[in-house]
């Protein structure tokens, strides 16, 4: 049945285009980023240089989180659902094989993207950031994207409709988390959003022995938190399509 | 809302069972109870005697086509056909033996979006086949079929009836579906109003014609 997701996934053209476009989006936002920096341009990138390898990736999910949107609502925009489930009625299967796939195919996709972003913040940079908490970066950055996937399935499993789904999670990862989360107060509350959670781990909340950027978890608890939030988003995205008629 | 009220019947092998009934006579609805889409409020369908949503490998057991559309527009026709193939563990080669077998083989490359009414209308005929099921359910299968596939059609139910398959149509054209069933299940407004063979069901009615027989039913019920 991971199969027959794969089958669906590979054969409609928005898979072809966001899937390649997380790697080429990342990877030249890392390159053009670290060239900047060397000619001098980030001061910001200056007490942890890691953040210039990671910061990309913000961008370079959110092709990857409609891809995780689109996987579910193209079933109900389409009519695609009825075939689904008529094809296999328990529908905890149908999801758990819907969740799997998307899952493993951004999976797939992160472990391209982040090397090769890593890769081309280096090039520009013109030197190597080998350094303390890289490894753990870059194991948190290919947990990340498959997560913020899966996240973004289970929203979009509750709400049953791209546009709704896109709206609530692109300001989420845009404006909550981004803009408003540089206001200290605001701060202490986004820090606990979804993508947020990932931030220690991938060196974007900012210098961790400083005061005024210090979260209220660590790397690791971080982490933790998002996958509290994708079981949750699964769970809620379950509850859902258990209960309505298709 | 009240779709289907109080609707019990039972559809046999070896013969296509017609299921007629007026636009919003609550036909489409029953069909998708029976493939578990929608939930009646109680009772259930048992197609030989297990429930749909109870089974491992459903389309080898039940084929159906639903008048809705369910093929995603961007998906080739062969690509469909291989991934239901591939969730019921049907072999590979029996995608292509569908498509040829309702004439679409030489054009299953294409995106479903650019395909006929016509054409893909037989997509979704192919579907229903594709396990090789012995039931059959066509919710108003002739619906944009020139009238060169409405003879295909008909004669492909008639046929696999013939194989011993229970084949159940639906319909609101009279005229197609007294060619082509032999017993016939008349719903209106979500009721059953006669489960009967077609040609005891013109003689009773008094009528010469299935039309004429069902309009007469059919204006009696409204009273």
């Amino acid at each position: 049945m991971i199969a027959a997701e794969w089958t669906k996934i590979r054969s409609v053209r928005s898979s072809l285009w966001t899937l390649p476009l997380t790697v080429v989006l990342s990877g030249a936002l890392g390159y053009l980023l670290a060239l900047s920096v060397r000619s001098g341009g980030g001061q910001a990138f200056e007490k942890d240089p890691l953040m210039i390898a990671f910061l990309p990736l913000t961008l370079g999910q959110l092709p990857l989180v409609v891809f995780g949107v689109l996987a579910m609502t193209s079933e109900y925009s389409t009519g695609t659902i009825r075939a689904s489930l008529a094809a296999i009625p328990d529908r905890a299967r149908f999801y758990a094989s819907k969740v799997a796939a998307t899952t493993l195919v951004a999976a797939v996709v992160g472990v391209v993207a982040v090397p090769v972003t890593f890769l081309a913040a280096q090039a520009g940079l013109g030197r190597s950031l080998a350094m303390d908490g890289v490894a753990q970066a870059l194991v948190g950055a290919c947990l990340y994207l498959p997560l913020m996937t899966a996240f973004a399935l289970g929203v979009a499993t509750m709400l049953r409709s791209s546009p709704l789904a896109m709206g609530i999670l692109l300001p989420v990862l845009f404006l909550g988390s981004q803009g408003l989360g540089n206001i200290p107060k605001v701060r202490e509350v986004t820090q606990f959003l979804p993508d947020q959670t990932a931030w220690v781990m991938l060196h974007l909340a900012g210098p961790q022995d400083e005061a005024r950027w210090a979260r209220d978890y660590g790397a690791w608890s971080g982490m933790g938190l998002l996958v509290l939030w994708v079981v949750a988003a699964l769970l809620g995205g379950y509850a859902v399509l258990r209960q309505r008629d298709a | 809302m009240v779709a289907v009220e109080g609707l019990s019947f039972t559809v046999r092998p070896g013969v296509v069972t017609g299921f007629l009934g007026p636009n919003g006579a609550g036909k489409s609805t029953t069909m998708r109870m029976m493939l578990g889409l929608d939930r009646p409020t109680s009772g259930d369908v048992r197609i030989d005697g297990e429930r749909y949503r109870d089974m491992r490998h459903p389309l080898r057991r039940v084929g159906a086509l639903l008048e809705a559309k369910s093929v995603h527009g961007g998906r080739s026709g062969f690509n469909h056909l291989l991934w239901l193939a591939q969730t019921n563990g049907i072999a590979r080669s029996r995608v292509r033996t569908v498509l040829e077998q309702v004439g679409i083989a030489d054009v299953a490359g294409r995106r479903a979006k650019a395909l006929s009414l016509g054409m893909g209308q037989r997509l979704g005929i192919a579907a229903a086949l594709l396990g090789d099921p012995p039931v059959l359910l066509f919710d108003e299968p002739v619906n944009g079929l020139d009238p060169e596939g409405v003879v295909w059609a008909r004669e492909l139910f008639r046929g696999l009836a013939a194989e011993g398959r229970t084949v159940f149509v639906s319909s609101h054209l009279m005229t197609e579906m007294a060619m082509t069933a032999d017993h016939l299940v008349v719903v209106a407004r979500g009721r059953l109003l006669a489960d009967t063979t077609v040609s005891e069901f013109v003689a009773e009615s008094g009528t010469d014609s299935l039309e004429a027989a069902f309009l007469r039913l059919t204006a009696g019920g409204a009273r």
